[in-house]
């Protein structure tokens, strides 16, 4: 083929192509007029639910227990060795959501319902944030100053209420956990500061506001990354008297707080039972372990 | 020893070979973060030209971390064998690589080669690697281990069944596990990251999980992926473990904020020796990856890769059977995304090996990091091509625990199937028994958890 022969086949070729493209336009367009007409039958409502995909089970009743007391993807089968293409697209549907829920902040309305003082890090936007773990891990000068003028100094306990990276975890589980908290706090007869939301924050900013209100223990609920299964995990981190000398191992955590793990009002009274405990032993984290198994034995 | 280039007409300096080997890397989130990365690609390159004039003394004169200062350092210098460094201690970085690479240097030489290296100049190897040259290198070492099983033969490609539930619950891990192990992972380990680190609930699944192994004379070991401590309190109390676990790191800061030390893996491994289930010798099984420890600020800037082959260089002392790498499961403040998982998983396989360790590799992306399953799935066919001698096996690929992603038990069989791998000889021979397995092909009956229960 000569070069000019070549350009010919080259311009129809993209003459075609720009022609399709145009109509594709035209119907995305009228497809958009069509909708409100569109019969319920024309709309694929993908499932939710587990595909029982094995082909041949020896035993569908232990498969189908089975998709019910985990929410682990298993009883789903196979296409040769691969996923069957049910339980693909959900899986890829699921990281995509939960890809979306990172970027989501907490809604306004939340935090104002709660009625809590917010606070903010050192990390202005979503970008610093994911990128600059100490950005997160301290408060902004603000802040600082607000907290050490209005802060409750010197009580047994400081609640944090902290996004993290997933802010549907704050939504979904606060309301239920911080009452039943308080509450067993209250039992206790423990001296409880206001609880703080703090924005943008990473677990290690309870040991800059510690230092300032000066607690005994301080607890942040911290929204988890999310997973595929939920984006509603939230966390509770747990430190005796940080310091300068306080290290991960120092920390207490109790994770996997959602209605399908922990149930958030469930762990806001064995929070409170855990605290009580963190402060009688005088120790969080590893050592804290360590004296109670010592006590034990 | 040279610090300064020019090249394309410009010049460039370093201030010392820690810094050198930072700027050495490949782009990664995390040097950046820790502001240790090179500015520019040039730059970047005029480090890898200075490093591959290093020679070996060079590097072992100038450990990243005084050998006062840090036991990770201590255990690195103190293990590795004077005769076989002598010999080599002229070399320069690039030579090094060049022999690496040869096809006069055979798996038996780098297991020798190996001995005699410290963490810091297997790092800088790497760091003058593509990724082919990673693969190729890779595949040339064959570092094996036994538990109850052996792991990293040539032609077998072993998984551990991750069996995780939010909650601990007993019978969800059990249907998780049964699943796996229809599908043929579980070679590796039996191994349950517990969601509530208490010795009653570890010592739990301890039971279920050797009772289980017991019932269906399942050659493998269990493990529970609690912290060292709450292990072996769970040991002194007559809990059943074949392997012990514990996350390391490649700085002593790093590994006391995971409250670990020396002293007590020594413990741990001797207690193992004594009250342990399995046949060993080899009884320990460590989690490692980039990244741990500028999460934690406790990389004293030196960059990740480096920090990593240090973390090997410490695991190296007490042996184990399993050394699994998790770059990626930290987040995009570490790695980016699924190009610098890729090169961190290459890399991580080939610097493990060559210090000597049965290596595995974990692929795996978080939801805030920007990769997917078509990146995982590179990984993990790269890496196996690589030799690696076993991945994790996660129900659908999603971790409902841990809240990540890793290999399935479908990738598993996938993988052994594409490069024509075998499971470990003890659990073939228990596939094929269970009908599982014929020829190291899946049967019909394979991927079904209900085999597991009682023929009604």
């Amino acid at each position: 083929m000569n070069q000019q022969k070549i350009e010919q086949v080259v311009e129809q070729v993209l003459r075609e192509l720009t022609r399709k493209l145009e109509v594709s336009r035209m119907e995305e367009v009228r497809t958009e007029e069509v909708v409100p007409q569109r019969k319920e039958e024309d709309v694929i409502f993908f499932s939710e639910e587990k595909e029982m995909g094995v082909e041949r089970p020896h035993h569908l009743q232990a498969i189908e227990r089975a998709q019910q007391v985990t929410p682990a993807r298993i009883g789903i089968g196979r296409a040769g060795t691969r996923l069957r293409t049910r339980s693909y697209l959900q899986f890829r549907i699921d990281h995509a959501a939960a890809q979306d829920a990172v970027m989501k902040d907490v809604s306004e309305e939340l935090v104002e319902s709660l009625g809590l003082p917010v606070l903010r890090t050192q990390a202005e936007d979503m970008a610093t944030y994911l990128m600059d773990l100490d950005k997160g891990r301290k408060l902004s000068e603000k802040s600082v100053r607000w907290l050490s003028e209005h802060g409750e100094k010197k009580k047994n306990v400081q609640i944090l209420v902290c996004d993290g990276l997933s802010s549907s975890a704050v939504e979904a589980n606060i309301r239920d956990i911080l009452p039943s908290l308080e509450q067993g706090l209250k039992l206790k007869n423990m001296s409880v500061a206001r609880p703080l939301f703090v924005k943008r924050s990473r677990v290690w900013v309870q040991d800059h506001i510690a230092s300032i209100v000066e607690c005994d223990v301080v607890l942040s609920l911290i929204g988890e990354r999310p997973g595929l299964a939920t984006s509603e995990s939230l966390s509770a981190y747990m430190v005796y008297r940080p310091g300068p000398h306080t290290v991960e191992a120092d920390r207490t955590v109790i994770s996997n707080i959602h209605k399908g793990g922990f149930p958030p009002v469930e762990a806001g009274a064995y929070l409170a039972d855990l605290i009580g405990d963190i402060i009688q032993h005088e120790a969080s984290g590893v050592s804290y372990m360590r004296k109670k198994n010592n006590q034990n034995s | 020893m040279k610090l300064s280039c020019v090249i394309k007409g410009s010049s460039y300096s370093f201030a010392s070979v820690k810094d050198v080997l930072a700027k050495a890397s490949e782009e990664k989130s995390g040097d950046q973060m820790a502001r240790v990365a090179a500015q520019s690609s040039l730059e970047r390159m005029a480090a890898k030209v200075v490093l591959s004039e290093f020679t070996l003394a060079d590097v072992y004169e100038n450990p990243v971390i005084p050998y006062e200062e840090d036991e990770v350092t201590r255990i690195i210098y103190d293990g590795i064998n004077l005769s076989i460094y002598n010999e080599i201690k002229n070399w320069s970085i690039g030579e090094l690589r060049n022999y690496i690479l040869s096809h006069r240097t055979g798996s038996h030489e780098l297991t020798r080669l190996g001995r005699g290296l410290t963490s810091e100049m297997i790092a800088a190897v790497a760091k003058l690697m593509s990724s082919m040259d990673l693969v190729m290198a890779s595949q040339k070492i064959r570092p094996t281990a036994h538990c109850n099983t052996r792991i990293g033969e040539k032609g077998r490609l072993a998984f551990r069944c991750q069996p995780n539930h939010p909650t601990d619950d007993p019978e969800g891990i059990l249907f998780s596990m049964k699943e796996g192990l229809s599908y043929g992972a579980g070679d590796a380990v039996i191994g349950i990251n517990p969601n509530v680190d208490t010795v009653e609930s570890v010592s739990r699944l301890l039971h279920m999980s050797h009772d289980f192994m017991m019932k269906w004379e399942i050659p493998t070991q269990n493990c529970v992926l609690a912290h060292i401590t709450t292990q072996m309190q769970a040991l002194e109390k007559g809990a059943p473990i074949a392997l012990m676990f514990q996350s390391l790191a490649g700085t002593q800061k790093a590994n006391d904020a995971f409250g670990v030390n020396k002293n007590m893996l020594d413990e741990a491994l001797n207690m193992m020796m004594r009250h342990g289930t399995s046949a060993g010798p080899n009884v320990m099984y460590f989690e490692t990856g980039q990244g741990s420890e500028v999460s934690l600020d406790a990389d004293l800037d030196v960059d990740m890769q480096t920090l990593e082959s240090r973390t090997y260089g410490y695991a190296r002392q007490w042996k184990p059977f399993m050394v699994n790498n998790v770059s990626g499961f930290i987040g995009p403040e570490t790695l980016y995304d699924g190009r610098q998982m890729i090169r961190a998983d290459l890399e991580d396989l080939f610097m493990g090996k060559l210090h000597g360790l049965p290596m595995g590799i974990a692929p795996t992306y978080t939801n805030h990091m920007y990769a997917d399953q078509n990146d995982q799935e590179i990984a993990g066919m790269l890496t196996a091509l690589a030799g690696a001698n076993f991945y994790m096996g996660v129900p659908g690929g999603d971790d409902v625990m841990l809240n990540y992603q890793d290999t399935s038990y479908h990738d598993d069989a996938s993988l052994r199937e594409i490069l024509g791998l075998r499971p470990l000889l003890e659990f073939e021979k228990w596939l094929e028994k269970m009908g599982l397995m014929e020829d190291g092909r899946l049967t019909e009956r394979a991927g079904d958890l209900s085999i597991f229960e009682e023929a009604r």
